[in-house]
């Protein structure tokens, strides 16, 4: 029950957003999210909330990370680590 | 969302694997904090595909599971409340209390509707004036802060027939004790990637330090997972116990201020009874002084109740990963997701509902 979906953001009506999954759009509060959003933004949908915008070039980073798969390199320090 | 699909590509979960039994050594167990995860791995056979001596348990992160029986009976109190109408996620529905659940209760007349987000439940109270509405608040960080914010926009709209009964709890009280027990040995977490949306990673960085235990928050896919699993192994090997994100799409180092800033705004920490775990201080959310007007349990006379667990059921011991669904005589013959005899045989992401699905014997 905590699972968090990322939606599309297609319209918004002040703390109401019209958000699409495969096909099927539904009704999103932002009331919660901290960043600000445009039409065309994805965001992760958890009950109903937008509860974070999806940062697309983490998204691709980490994407890259996985092609190139030497995350688990470990002479190499990667930028993982966050302290 | 195409760029999901690239996170389930074989090619690279076979490259990940092979890396990670390149660097693996030492024994290591593992805990997935959260049912989302534990879904993860047994869906796309995770278990299987890692060196023998990486062994993956499950923790208490699925609400529903760690919502003691005491809290479903107060629920099903409410009710059985004339004038009261029910608004709840799907999953509690089916959890057993000591009598009866909320299906049977709906089943015999009792008010009770799923919804889908809290604002639903706001909704409903605003479209029929005349009915009490009460909201089941259940959730970790992730949903508490949906409830809060409302719960305030109620008190903005002056709505008043409305209140949420919360049974909220917070995780990183769970999680100090688990680290805390010594029978357990779990040699690192992987955090919960929503949750963590919400709290940030600062509340992980004493298990990290104080407890030498290495955590990574992790995203849902399986090659999210698979990384999280790969960094926890090469801390592991290196004797290091940081913090990580491995899922930095969906997961900023402080959080989401604005979302916990409304949490506390509506509620405050209280004392909490987990499944398996009993009493953890400051565990749980209770409904502040200025939102009183909206606590269910301040608005109705619930009367006291005598919880009973189900016989024979080891869902606490699960919860806490002391023992596994298979170690469960119920497992598979008299309990199964159609006729739940525990809470972790109730919803998906339960533990026992999990290893039913994917590892039936
Ligand atoms: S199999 Fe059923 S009875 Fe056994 S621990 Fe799981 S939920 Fe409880």
């Amino acid at each position: 029950m905590c699972l968090g979906i990322p939606m599309q953001i297609r319209r918004i009506d002040g703390n109401v957003a019209e958000a699409a999954l495969s096909g099927t759009t539904r009704p999103v509060y932002l009331d919660i999210l901290g960043e600000e959003v445009r039409v065309g933004d994805y965001v992760i949908v958890h009950a109903g909330f937008a509860i974070h915008k999806i940062d697309e070039r983490e998204a691709g980073e980490t994407l890259d990370l996985f092609r190139e798969a030497g995350i688990l390199d470990l002479d190499s320090g990667t930028d993982h680590g966050v302290h | 969302m195409e760029y999901i699909d690239r996170y389930r590509d074989p090619e690279s979960i076979e490259r990940l694997v092979a890396q990670i039994r390149a660097i693996s050594r030492k024994q290591a167990k593992l805990m997935e904090v959260c049912g989302t995860h534990t879904v993860t791995i047994g869906r796309n056979g995770i278990r299987e595909i890692l060196p023998r001596h990486i062994s993956l348990i499950s923790g208490p992160g699925c609400p529903v599971c760690v919502t003691p029986v005491e809290a479903i009976d107060r629920a099903v109190a409410l009710a059985q409340k004339q004038d009261v109408t029910i608004a709840t996620f799907g999953d509690l529905i089916r959890v057993p209390g000591s009598e009866t659940t909320l299906l049977r209760q709906r089943g015999e007349g009792a008010d009770i509707r799923i919804v889908y987000s809290a604002y639903d439940a706001l909704h409903l109270a605003q479209e029929d004036g005349g009915r009490q509405v009460v909201f089941l608040g259940i959730g970790f960080e992730t949903t508490a802060p949906t409830v809060a914010a409302v719960i305030r926009r109620a008190k903005e709209t002056g709505v008043r027939n409305f209140a949420v009964l919360s049974m909220h709890k917070v995780l990183p009280p769970a999680l100090m004790a688990l680290v805390e027990s010594p029978q357990l040995g779990i040699d690192g977490f992987i955090c919960p990637g929503h949750v963590t949306t919400i709290i940030g990673i600062e509340p992980y960085e004493t298990i990290a330090d104080d407890f030498h235990v290495p955590c990574v928050v992790a995203g849902f896919e399986p090659l999210d997972v698979l990384e999280a699993v790969g960094l926890l192994v090469r801390q592991i090997e290196m004797g290091e116990a940081r913090v990580e994100i491995q899922y930095r799409r969906g997961v900023s180092p402080d959080g989401n201020p604005k979302a916990r800033a409304v949490m506390e705004e509506v509620f405050e920490p209280c004392d909490s009874v987990w499944r398996g775990f009993g009493l953890l201080p400051k565990s749980g959310l209770r409904i502040s002084d200025s939102y009183a007007d909206f606590d269910a349990t301040r608005k109705y006379e619930i009367a006291p109740v005598n919880p009973r667990e189900p016989e024979g059921c080891i869902c606490g011991d699960i919860l806490r990963g002391l023992r596994q669904p298979p170690d469960c005589p119920l497992f598979q013959t008299t309990c199964r997701p159609d006729s739940p005899v525990g809470a972790c045989m109730v919803s998906s992401e339960g533990t026992c509902a999990a290893y039913y699905k994917y590892y039936r014997r």
